[in-house]
């Protein structure tokens, strides 16, 4: 008789988790959210807001994902995945019904208890948002403990903005600002239009107790940090989620290297203070 | 066009004119006519006379380019305090973009010939001014570099 299978992650560390996809929606023409859940019927794993998994498309391959649902919410586990390569192709193109591998989750939170009693600035550029989404969440969750909530989200174009119903929600909330800027537009767009830093001068924040979460292209990230640190919020309270690429997502194989840390491990929510030499780093 | 009511009214509240001596406020006052635009209304159009220097009350405003064989886009919007352009400034004295207004929009308008003139004649605040408008030009520059990166593009 063959060995009941091992589940436990310490003792396979990179073995998948089998999870159904229970809904499939698309966000954009090229990103679909994934609602997922254990096929086991088990309660999915605990995730801190800002933390990965490792997403496997059966005889495809397996990609480091950002969770994009609710931390509350533990009979499902929501992830946005923009199509590509072949593996997130094969992923966003998953359908109700399908088994995907779950591997999970790994890296850094955003460093959210930091933040308490102070205002809160959430940057987000493109699919960028989907790793802030569930940080928002947990602000919502616990709004008394912050002042000021200002939310700058920048896309491609309209129709490439993530979750925009929600976004239209987050903008009625009286207790929150929500700035949305593309890049560029066709004459149907009414709301701002140019590059993400452009919405910082109109927040409302005060510098001295701002903490930033920052995600996005890396050089996005790179200027909305330098901008709001000109502003006068301190280099460790600015966040960044760093990607670089994620293979094995246990400290084991040195593919997500960047500088001194493996940013599955130490990241990829690293804080600009720690960042800053190693942005500046051509080739890194 | 209305002429402003004086030049602490409108022209001394504007973030662009900060710091500027009472003088060279009033004597742009006699240039400064105030203008409202409804929304989806064109303010200027590319290619013709940029002939004053807007600053924007309240409102906001599309920069829109204009490719006769594409569907035009707005490539920047700006609000509140900030410049609609400087074509007046440099020759020959025409828009390079349209602009239109995609909220009910107040602007000043100031006459750019009477402007450039009135620059000329107080070298030292024309000084000022430029180093005041340079930076808003150099800031576009930039966030249009960072735009034609295309960062978010599949």
């Amino acid at each position: 008789m063959p060995p009941e299978p091992a589940r436990r992650d310490d003792d396979l560390p990179l073995a998948p988790h089998p999870y159904r996809v229970l809904e499939a929606g698309p966000e954009t023409a090229d990103t679909t959210t994934l609602a997922l859940a254990p096929v086991t019927g088990e309660a999915t794993r605990a995730f801190a807001p800002g933390q990965f998994n490792m997403l496997y498309a059966f005889g495809i391959g397996e990609v480091a994902i950002s969770i994009s649902g609710e931390p509350a919410r533990r009979d499902r586990l929501v992830h946005t995945v923009r199509a590509v390569g072949k593996v997130s192709t094969a992923l966003a193109a998953a359908r109700p019904g399908q088994v995907l591998g779950v591997r999970g989750p790994y890296g850094s939170g955003w460093p959210l208890a930091g933040a308490d009693g102070g205002d809160v600035v959430v940057m987000a550029g493109g699919v960028g948002m989907a790793p802030l989404r569930p940080l928002v969440y947990e602000l919502y969750a616990h709004r008394e403990r912050y002042e000021r909530v200002e939310v700058i989200y920048g896309s491609r174009s309209p129709k490439d903005l993530l979750y925009y119903p929600e976004l239209q929600r987050w903008r009625r909330r009286t207790d929150t600002r929500v700035q949305v800027t593309v890049d560029s537009a066709g004459r149907d767009w009414y709301g701002d239009v140019g590059v993400v830093t452009t919405r910082l001068p109109d927040a409302r924040f005060d510098p001295a107790r701002t903490t930033a979460f920052l995600c996005g292209p890396e050089i996005m990230m790179r200027l909305s940090a330098q901008a709001l640190a000109d502003r006068g919020v301190a280099p460790t309270s600015i966040f960044l989620s760093m990607e670089r690429n994620m293979k094995c997502a246990i400290a084991q194989c040195g593919h997500c290297q960047f500088g001194p840390d493996f940013l599955c491990r130490e990241g990829p929510v690293l804080s600009y203070a720690h960042l800053k030499p190693f942005l500046a780093t051509r080739e890194l | 066009m209305t002429a402003l009511p004086g030049p602490r009214a409108v022209l001394g509240a504007l973030p662009f004119l900060e710091g500027f001596p009472r003088e060279f406020v009033e004597a742009l006052t006699p240039l400064a006519h105030e203008r409202s635009y409804e929304v989806d209304t064109t303010i200027v159009r590319e290619g013709a006379p940029a002939d004053a220097f807007f600053l924007l009350v309240s409102g906001k405003v599309a920069l829109e380019v204009v490719a006769h064989d594409r569907p035009r886009r707005t490539i920047e919007t700006i609000g509140p305090g900030e410049v609609l352009g400087w074509s007046w400034l440099v020759p020959p004295y025409r828009w390079r973009l349209d602009a239109r207004a995609v909220k009910p929009t107040r602007l000043v308008a100031i006459e750019g010939a009477g402007l450039r003139a009135l620059l000329d004649r107080q070298p030292a605040e024309g000084y000022r001014f430029l180093l005041r408008l340079l930076p808003v030009v150099a800031e576009r520059l930039e966030n249009t570099r960072v735009q034609l990166l295309d960062l978010h593009a599949p």
